[in-house]
């Protein structure tokens, strides 16, 4: 008479076991999705805070390049004041199209492009561009890992009961996927 | 099955299990047979072995725990900033950020043999280390490759694996050599010889000899199951299988021997350090702490970028 009854505690018993410690896995996931998003962030406060080293060593050779150095600082703001990633992507890609073209007129003055502190600059920009890339692909890995969670099955089944919904994917948004116009003056 | 990045990393996890099962069932079988040989059953032979099992720790746990400066000492490793070399400091600092690893202390070796190798019990007491060798040699994205290697290393907690696994070949050379020397010495414990002590007497005598070597055996497939699933990690983090591939044709044809290439440590760097050793022969492959540059490098062109 006993055992019915203990079989069907143990199996309560198992079945919570299993809901507990999918749930601590699902919210660990979740936790370094958030986590390697503000990853990016670093990276790329790392680069709106080398630009006005930058645009002062340049300004320094280029007096009179006004519209290259407006498009600069009109896109860091933009960046600096984004609300969402929607916003901080596209204002992401107006930087980068704007310091190509900071870059693209410094070859016109060869004074400048042999200071070492524009070459020291120009390498660490440029590592930077590298660093926003590896933690994108580090964020987009951590998405992958929660999405598969939450998707299969049976956490699926359950997933859903606790509010887990997938991450979205850090993806080049449509005008990204353009080459990027270089103007020269 | 189309043998792409995590297609492999997902094999390489199975086998090293299956690895590890086996040679847990192994080493339960061979301490049983030797605890029985000697004449210990039940309790008196779990302390027994408890007993050696602590020893056999305290004797390999101590290099575990120190490994890094054990090796970095050995290896005649100097420490560098990022204003010593920036290029090697910035390329070690990218993939942390693509793997998701804290920083780990970088070290130059100065040697012209080219070589790397990382140590550490976990991500956050971790150090790399490259010889200039190298540095001379690989182009960027090479050195990309086997910096993601050996990172994959620590990710991949290998040092901790390796650990517990050499900490069981410990206990099995062990209870082999004080099984011999009760032998030769008489039995201590309660004897127990009837028809099966006999039985397990002979038993005893087979594993005390073939053991240790089986379990050396079973320790090196390990190691070079950890070395397939480093070259894959690697690779799922710079997405660039080639790099690494293309690091190890150039590493291999270096003929010269690490001038600080030792035993203990040889299993660490990302290709085997006694050049010239690497036959062809099966035997010689077996004792290898590597697998082969030809296996590896066909592993890693079959991986399909997703």
């Amino acid at each position: 008479m006993w055992i019915p009854l203990l079989v069907v505690v143990g199996a309560i018993a198992i079945f919570g076991v299993f809901v507990w410690s999918l749930y601590n896995g699902l919210v660990t996931a979740k936790i370094r999705v958030a986590e390697s998003w503000s990853g990016i962030d670093v990276q790329l406060k790392r680069r709106t805070d080398l630009i006005p080293n930058l645009m002062e060593t340049v300004k320094g050779y280029a007096t009179h390049e006004r519209e290259v150095f407006e498009n600069v600082t009109k896109a860091r703001s933009a960046l600096l004041g984004a609300g969402n990633a929607k916003e901080a992507a596209s204002a992401d890609n107006m930087l980068t199209g704007a310091l190509k073209s900071l870059f693209a007129v410094a070859e016109a003055y060869p004074e400048l492009k042999a200071s070492d502190n524009f070459k020291e600059l120009q390498d660490e920009l440029s590592d930077t561009e590298t660093k926003i890339a590896a933690s994108r692909q580090f964020y987009n890995s951590n998405v992958l890992d929660f999405n598969t969670k939450i998707q299969v099955f049976p956490n699926s089944l359950i997933a859903g009961t606790f509010g887990f919904k997938s991450a979205e994917f850090f993806e080049a948004g449509a005008g990204e996927r353009e080459p990027v116009k270089v103007k020269f003056e | 099955m189309v043998p792409t990045i995590y297609n492999q990393i997902d094999s390489n996890r199975r086998k090293t299990i299956v690895l590890m099962i086996a040679f847990s069932l192994f080493i339960g079988v061979v301490v049983y047979v030797l605890v029985r040989a000697l004449g210990y059953q039940g309790l008196g032979a779990l302390s027994f072995v408890g007993l050696f099992l602590i020893i056999s720790g305290l004797i390999n746990l101590s290099s575990y725990y120190w490994s890094d400066k054990l090796v970095l000492g050995l290896s005649g490793a100097k420490p560098i900033e990022k204003k010593d070399n920036p290029e090697l400091f910035r390329t070690v600092e990218n993939i942390c950020i693509a793997a998701g690893l804290p920083l780990p202390k970088i070290y130059l070796i100065d040697d012209p043999a080219a070589n790397a190798f990382a140590t550490g019990r976990d991500p956050k007491h971790a150090a790399v280390a490259v010889t200039n060798g190298l540095l001379q040699r690989l182009d960027d994205l090479e050195l990309e490759g086997v910096i993601a290697h050996e990172l994959s290393h620590v990710k991949n907690y290998d040092s901790r694996l390796m650990s517990i696994v050499v900490v069981l070949v410990g206990l099995v050379a062990i209870l082999a050599d004080v099984f011999f020397r009760m032998m030769w010495w008489g039995r201590g414990g309660s004897s127990e010889r009837r028809g099966s002590g006999i039985l397990f007497l002979v038993l005893g005598i087979i594993a005390a000899i073939l053991a240790p070597i089986v379990a050396n055996l079973i320790k090196l497939a390990i190691s070079r199951r950890r070395e397939f699933l480093a070259d894959s990690s690697g690779a799922l983090i710079t997405r660039y299988p080639e790099g690494l591939a293309n690091a190890l044709i150039k590493i291999s044809a270096d003929q010269a021997t690490l001038k600080s290439a030792n035993n203990a440590t040889a299993h660490l760097y990302i290709s085997n350090p006694f050049k010239g050793k690497e036959a062809k022969n099966w035997l010689v492959r077996l004792f290898s702490t590597h697998p082969p540059i030809e296996e590896r490098v066909a592993a890693l062109k079959a991986m399909v970028v997703p």
